[in-house]
């Protein structure tokens, strides 16, 4: 009982460690947003490397994802006639769920890994010491920028992945499933509506805090050198895809309470 | 210059010690660092503090501007304690304390010119002329070529690094400065031209304490010596005491003979 107890306890004092910090950290992220100037050029080239970099990885994923799910849909459905639903089951699945969770987890893995290795390097290296003892904050050199670029990247990649994934449908629609192209768009675009996009696209900005907040958080965390800097970037991408994952269902959840009211 | 914050109101009196450590506790988790340090440092005045690896020199330097947090025990800078201070309030006492930085600490996604002029940009209300100038002329002042505010860190030598963190320290021209392990791993030539530039910034006022293991520097840039042993200053003298009458744990620290 003992041995198992100390494993437990010792994961029980971690996860509150790690939920104490992402709460300051949230605080400070915030607190320095609204008291102080933005870094414009710094935000600029972060968006630049989480949303232009991220882009052809984003492209070929999304162009795989809708390839693949309207072959499956189609195989699925041409047994009980239902071909022609491909296209609105596709786009539907793709706008509220496929769309942000893929672009969320490949931004995760992508960004989330970049960001919490830099920031641990910066650490090991004294710069994040360096930022500080100079008297300015590395939470409005360091983090904010971050933060910000994932919040205005990530929407723009969904809205790319959304279009991408329903291209590579409809390509398999009208070469696979020999479905008329022109009937194939016309179905996605009378069937999906403004609900079902904003659905997933207000998901996005959660995943994106989703992600930059604890990469942010492991690699200001790190402390013994550079091992450590690994151990971290593992950590926020394992961390980012379970919040993604998890968070998807509560959010998700409270979207379609707040659409039924509507 | 004209500085964006303003200063934080002085003591009437300006006190005898421009740096001073009293009673100073530092824990990590079981391990107990610091088990009451005290000492002082007066204006003008360049402290060498030695000892043994792991005594936490380091540690007690990272206070002094604020990095790290006394467990207990008074940190005073200019007769204000910083222990309780948080990061806004601390953002004052930074531009008087520099911190010289073992290896430099310079940001490597920056050319040397622009981690110089990092702290200008932050805290003074410059023209990019104004900025250029001042760059420039820290640079040969710190023996570093024109040229070199167009590299990168990476491309930099070990010492060529350290001198432009000193030179990004001094930036602010600060009245402190808190050299750690400034001539650590370099070679003579470097050493000396480190020591110049310390002994250039004492001439010109500057309260410096100085962490290190070069003996030769202390004896030539530093008024006093301290040695840093069981978590407490256990002896601390002026250089030329030093010089003349060597005994006791800190002559047996320098020869070797103790940890």
């Amino acid at each position: 009982m003992l041995t198992l107890m100390k494993p437990l306890t010792s994961f029980t004092i971690e996860m509150l460690h790690f939920l104490g910090g992402i709460g300051y950290l949230t605080r400070d992220i915030f607190r320095e947003l609204f008291k102080s100037r933005i870094y414009w050029r710094l935000l600029i080239e972060q968006i630049y490397q989480v949303g232009m970099r991220s882009a052809p990885l984003i492209v070929v994923t999304a162009v795989s994802v809708g390839m693949v799910m309207s072959l499956q849909f189609g195989l699925g459905l041409e047994k009980f006639g239902g071909k022609m639903y491909v296209p609105k089951l596709l786009a539907v699945t793709i706008l509220r769920e496929m769309g942000p969770m893929f672009t969320s987890l490949m931004l995760a893995a992508r960004v989330g890994a970049g960001i919490a290795s830099e920031i641990g390097s910066m650490v090991v290296t004294q710069q994040i010491d360096a930022i500080r003892a100079l008297g300015t904050s590395p939470i409005r050199k360091i983090v904010l920028p971050r933060v910000l670029a994932c919040l205005i990247a990530l929407p723009i990649l969904c809205a790319v992945t959304n279009i991408v994934a329903n291209a590579g449908g409809l390509i398999i629609g009208a070469v696979e499933l020999k479905l008329d192209p022109g009937f194939y768009l016309l179905k996605v675009l009378s069937t999906s509506n403004v609900s079902d996009y904003l659905s997933g696209f207000g998901k996005t900005f959660f995943f994106a805090l989703f992600i930059a907040i604890p990469a942010c958080y492991f690699g200001l965390n790190v402390k013994n050198g550079t091992k450590e800097v690994g151990i971290a970037t593992t950590k926020a991408v394992v961390v980012s895809s379970i919040l993604i994952l998890v968070g998807d269902f509560f959010i998700s959840k409270v979207f379609w309470m707040v659409e039924k009211l509507l | 210059m004209k500085h964006k914050e303003q200063q934080p109101e002085q003591p009437t009196e300006a006190p005898q010690s421009y740096i001073e450590v009293i009673d100073f506790h530092k824990s990590f988790g079981e391990k107990k660092v610091h088990d009451g340090v005290s000492f002082y440092v007066r204006k003008g005045e360049c402290l060498g503090l030695i000892g043994g690896s792991g005594t936490g020199k380091s540690v007690l330097l990272r206070t002094l501007v604020g990095l790290e947090k006394p467990d207990q025990g008074k940190v005073m800078v200019d007769g204000i304690d910083i222990g309780p201070m948080n990061e806004r309030q601390l953002i004052d006492i930074r531009k008087k304390v520099a911190y010289a930085f073992q290896g430099g600490a310079l940001f490597d996604s920056m050319t040397v010119y622009e981690n110089l002029a990092y702290p200008l940009r932050e805290h003074f209300q410059l023209s990019e002329k104004e900025i250029s100038d001042q760059i420039l002329s820290q640079l040969e002042e710190f023996g570093l070529d024109s040229g070199t505010h167009r590299l990168f860190p990476g491309s930099l030598s070990g010492g060529m690094q350290k001198r432009v963190g000193l030179a990004r320290a001094m930036m602010m021209h600060p009245e402190v400065v808190l050299y750690d392990e400034p001539t650590a791993g370099l070679d003579p030539y470097n050493t000396k031209k480190i020591q110049e530039s310390i002994l250039k910034l004492k001439a010109k006022g500057v309260t410096s304490i100085l962490v290190t293991h070069d003996m030769p520097t202390v004896y030539a840039v530093c008024d006093k010596v301290a040695l840093l042993q069981n978590g407490r200053i256990s002896e601390q003298y002026t250089i030329d005491k030093l010089k003349q009458e060597p005994s006791g744990a800190m002559t047996e620290f320098i020869n070797g003979e103790s940890a």
